[in-house]
């Protein structure tokens, strides 16, 4: 059952609070909570949360024959699962419209934004290639579930090591973790997603990383990926209210911000995580 | 106090025996009367608790789904008038109905004039698992309101269910402690919801961050944690 939409005093106080650029967590209106990453024991297994929203990314990698049409590129999918067990807003076998909005926007930022090398990829032209799966599994939504998501997937790449394979002739052998070394995937670059909700009020500015109650009571989101060098991959706005342009100039000068920070953030847990993981080998 | 889980069988034994949330009695062993201690098993996992002399029993624990009991006292959201009453989300698996003559003073001429999407404080006065729960805004003997109402203004806080009960406790520490600091309206429903109000925004804020830190289910901050925490709000 979808949750009735919230009750008039709720959506008065959030509109009065935000007039006065007061949020209800506490944060400043362009604050991002800060996200907590967690890893697994294994590689390429991230828990990602942004306050109540616990997104869980994992990579695995199988070989495969590439298709006759693509005989260097490895291939990624992404499998997002997003239940009810995320909030009663999901339901099973019939996707919402914003379902279907995160699971395309995932798409675009992690696998079409060209964030990991295809090339480098592929171990035999045309016979072997490395098939990555990543898995997104939505634990709770607390909202902006796709920011949480972007980021637990992109993270769980970067973390991610294949196994190291040697070629001989037209001989593949894969080299078990105990043997060799896992290797990083090679990324051409790691985009982060940030969303921004905006208020039917035009004196209300906009709030990044909008909670539940913000997302559902604001006239529409826009959804910005880029990286930390300042390249835009994908902007993404569905109706809602019209902006200009130096508006949204604005809010891409506050994004390349925040990316950068998420860079800086995402790069050092993911340095401390290897640091604690070397020790554990010896 | 001793922990169960659902299906374990529970000693309680009294004459007047009284079985709370959580305990069931089993009906193939009630009849025979004489192994009535066990024939009580608990229907959830937690911590089984019991009054002084052993008469009362229930089961606590923590969860976010209410589910409905009569007699509690919930605060819902109009979702839908539906021909002499009003349907009501009050959190749980079907939404509650409320008839429009469940208010004090209200007859068929002086109907209560109330929106979708407005808050009500209202007791739960039927709940069966088979049919849709029954809300009404007063007291059924005295005809007086006794408190319940619509809720104007204020915001709505949601919380896990442990949280709604122990600010119903009058010994807890949070709303005193709030409340000698600031005046505030706060009305809490079992269902998980909370209903507080404040003359300054940034009050109700206060409150409502407060709540979910202290909530058991995310965080469980203690009296010194809150002072903490109002001093960095500057209250």
């Amino acid at each position: 059952m979808r949750p009735p939409s919230p009750s008039i005093p709720e959506k008065e106080f959030l509109f009065t609070a935000l007039k006065q650029s007061l949020r209800l967590d506490g944060r400043l209106p362009l604050e991002l909570r800060v996200p907590t990453l967690t890893f697994g024991p294994e590689l390429g297994w991230v828990e990602c949360a942004l306050g109540k929203t616990r997104v869980i990314a994992h990579v695995d990698a199988k070989m495969v024959k590439p298709p006759p049409e693509r005989p260097f590129e490895g291939m990624i999918t992404i499998h997002s699962e997003i239940s009810p067990m995320a909030s009663s807003e999901y339901e099973i076998g019939r996707p919402s419209e914003e379902e279907i909005t995160i699971t395309r926007m995932l798409d675009k930022v992690l696998k079409r934004s060209d964030a990991v090398d295809k090339e480098s990829l592929c171990v035999l032209a045309g016979q072997r290639v490395w098939h990555l799966r990543l898995t997104l599994h939505c634990l709770s939504d607390a909202g902006n579930m796709l920011d949480c998501a972007c980021l637990a997937g992109i993270v769980a790449l970067k973390h991610f090591r294949r196994p190291d394979v040697e070629v001989i002739g037209d001989e593949v052998t894969v080299h078990p973790p105990s043997e060799r070394a896992p290797v990083p995937l090679s990324m051409h670059h790691t985009p982060f997603c940030l969303t921004f909700a905006f208020f039917p009020d035009p004196e209300t500015s906009p709030v990044l990383d909008p909670s539940q109650l913000e997302q559902r009571l604001s006239t529409g989101l826009m959804s910005v990926a880029l990286n930390a060098q300042r390249e835009l991959c994908v902007v993404q706005k569905l109706g809602g209210v019209p902006l200009s342009m130096d508006e949204v100039l604005r809010i891409i000068n506050v994004a390349v911000i925040q990316a950068k920070e998420l860079d800086q953030l995402v790069d050092a847990r993911l340095k401390e995580d290897w640091l604690g993981r070397n020790v554990e080998l010896i | 106090m001793s922990i169960v889980l659902p299906g374990q069988h529970v000693p309680a034994q009294h004459v007047n025996l009284k079985l709370g949330p959580g305990l069931v009695q089993t009906v193939g062993n009630a009849t025979s009367g004489a192994s009535t201690s066990a024939s009580i098993i608990a229907t959830r996992a937690g911590s089984l608790n019991h009054s002084a002399n052993g008469s009362k029993w229930w089961v606590e624990n923590n969860s976010r789904r209410y589910v409905p009991a009569p007699q509690e006292s919930v605060i819902g959201v109009i979702i839908q008038k539906a021909g002499e009453g009003f349907r009501v989300d009050i959190g749980s698996a079907q939404p509650a109905s409320l008839n429009e003559l469940a208010f004090e003073g209200a007859t068929k001429r002086n109907k209560p004039n109330l929106k979708i999407g407005n808050l009500v404080y209202a007791r739960i006065s039927l709940a069966h698992k088979d049919m849709e729960p029954e809300l009404e805004c007063f007291d059924a003997q005295t005809r007086k309101s006794e408190g319940f109402g619509e809720l104007k203004g204020g915001f709505m806080v949601r919380c896990s269910l442990g949280m709604c009960r122990q600010l119903l406790d009058p010994k807890h520490f949070l709303l005193p402690l709030l409340g000698a600091r600031f005046p505030l309206d706060a009305a809490v429903g079992v269902n998980g919801r909370v209903w507080v109000s404040a003359k300054d925004v940034r009050e109700v804020i206060a409150i409502s961050r407060c709540i979910e830190s202290v909530d058991p289910d995310g965080g469980g901050m203690d009296e010194a944690g809150v002072t903490n925490l109002l001093r960095t709000l500057g209250l």
